[in-house]
């Protein structure tokens, strides 16, 4: 098992399949009369966030609490990052506090990259996003939502199945990391976007791409929605939010030609009457609150996974007694 | 075929048999037949109230023998009794000194309030999973009483833990390992004895 989540394309596919697995196991502990499990008791879990964030942040929070870890929630609005302080200065106080894992919400691209390799922490650090590069445990979830719902019994990975991504795939991390991943669980990714919401270098990535979205309904078995990324948008990249909406938004009648089984996603927080409209976000096949809920139990795997056994330190690795 | 396991089975990384020559049968199939068939007239003796029985095997080969158990009962009782499966990964005290390994599945087929769960393992050893395996029951509610049925009892404990039904005795040293081998998982059903070759350590 990698020792860092950084990105959803460091996973292999026997890596991913056992963060499915686990949280699989993991989903029942939240219908339990006692959401607690003592594994993680003692460790101190620190969510670093220099970005707003609603449900990743308390997703991560539930995740860690129902493992028993302790959880120092930093965000840098009303720290001492406002003040100057970098990203490293921040990393080494976290250290000297003797956290065992950072969750990192970073707005640029890369942040986890360099708190894990300048080894400023020597906890995991987990990307839960950084800009417009990745956020894999959300991929994770999503990956894992779907596999509840298109795998067939007796299947671990999504082989076959094909899942369109559609909107502002240049600001979205979830876009990247969710590329990578379900091509690596064997699923078939077809990204759809405007001309100018793709990003440069997008023939490389593992996926087909389409500019026209209701060509690619008919044979979807799951529909991802992105949010536009107002925010993050410096340029006029489409004439109107009516014209994206009319040409790229989810509407009932574009849902009515998706296949029977075919599931619909969203990674939130949505634009309700942007990208999505409110009947499609509130139908029956509407996952995106189940995504929510899924999103706890891959979060509690990631952090077991990383954090729960032995410091994967080079030391060798000896088999224990029993 | 993992050996000695008081515990979720890792890949130790133990090869069948082969060529261990010092590999001894202990219990063969009609043997662990006997043995679980006299556990689960013992089980039923001591709780005459059947219904309020739970049977839970802790993975991986505990739940093929507590199916086993609950098989003999549904026969015995007349009315179809499923056993559960109680992983004990998330509770046990040794995670720290391992690599976080995979979780086995949980599958608790009754309430545990008010219930007496019988608790199946292959071997009692430590009685370290047995300790996880408490801890376990505790978060998922209050059973009335828990009991304990294993196929063996090699001693050795290390904690106020014993069995309140057991399929054999086998007094063993330290330097000998166990293996418990079912047709669920193995493809035949023996327990043997195997001398620890040295340098190998006691996997598991």
């Amino acid at each position: 098992m990698i020792k860092h989540l950084l990105s959803a394309g460091d996973l292999d596919r026997a890596d991913a399949i056992r963060i499915l697995d686990t949280a699989e196991e993991l989903l029942g502990v939240a219908s339990r009369p006692i959401k607690k499990l003592p594994t993680l008791r003692g460790r101190t879990v620190v969510n670093l966030f220099f970005e707003d964030s609603t449900r990743t942040r308390i997703s991560f929070e539930a995740a860690a609490k129902r493992l028993s870890a302790d959880v120092i929630n930093f965000s840098a609005k009303g720290s001492s990052v406002s003040k100057g302080e970098s990203l490293k200065d921040t990393a080494l106080t976290l250290q000297a506090m003797g956290a065992d894992a950072v969750i990192v919400r970073h707005q640029h691209s890369g942040a986890p990259h360099r708190l894990a390799q300048m080894k400023w922490t020597n906890g995991a650090v987990i990307n839960a996003g950084d800009g417009t590069h990745e956020h894999p445990t959300q991929a994770l979830l999503d990956a894992f939502t779907m596999r509840r719902h298109l795998a067939a019994e007796g299947e671990d990975g999504l082989e076959g199945k094909n899942v369109t991504i559609v909107g502002d795939v240049l600001h979205s991390r979830v876009a990247r990391s969710n590329a990578l991943l379900l091509h690596t669980l064997g699923a078939h990714v077809t990204l759809v976007a405007p001309p100018t919401l793709l990003p440069v270098g997008v023939e490389a990535w593992p996926v087909d791409t389409s500019y026209d979205l209701d060509s690619s309904l008919e044979k979807a078995d799951a529909v991802m929605m992105l949010r536009v990324q107002a925010e993050r948008m410096n340029a006029s990249y489409f004439p109107s939010a009516r014209e994206y909406s009319r040409r790229y938004g989810l509407d009932t009648a574009r849902m009515n030609r998706l296949p029977d089984h075919a599931i619909v996603m969203h990674p939130g927080p949505m634009n309700r009457g942007m990208e999505i409209t409110a009947d499609v976000a509130d139908h029956v096949r509407s996952v995106i609150v189940e995504q929510v809920t899924n999103g706890v139990a891959v979060r509690m795997a990631v952090l077991y996974l990383l954090v729960g056994g032995a410091p994967t330190d080079d030391s060798t690795d000896l088999e224990g007694t029993a | 075929m993992v050996t000695s396991s008081d515990g979720p089975v890792t890949g130790a990384g133990a090869s069948p048999d082969a060529g261990d020559a010092s590999a001894r049968t202990v219990l063969d199939e009609q043997d662990i037949s006997r043995a679980l068939t006299r556990i689960t007239h013992e089980i039923l003796e001591r709780n005459r109230d059947a219904e309020s029985l739970l049977i839970l095997g802790i993975p991986t080969r505990g739940v093929s023998l507590a199916r086993r158990i609950a098989e003999r009962m549904s026969d015995v009782e007349g009315r179809p009794i499923v056993a559960g499966a109680l992983d004990t990964t998330m509770y046990r005290d040794d995670l720290r000194l391992k690599p976080a390994r995979a979780l086995e599945h949980t599958d608790i087929p009754d309430d545990v309030d008010g219930k007496i769960v019988v608790l199946v393992d292959d071997v009692l050893f430590s009685g370290r999973t047995i300790r996880a395996a408490l801890d376990a029951l505790a978060d998922l509610g209050r059973p009335r009483a828990v009991q304990l049925a294993v196929l063996i009892d090699r001693g050795h404990r290390e904690l106020p833990i014993r069995a309140d039904y057991v399929g054999k005795n086998l007094p063993t040293s330290l330097a000998e390992q166990v293996k418990v081998a079912l047709v669920e998982t193995d493809g035949c059903d023996t327990v043997s004895i195997l001398q620890a070759v040295t340098g190998q350590g006691s996997a598991s």
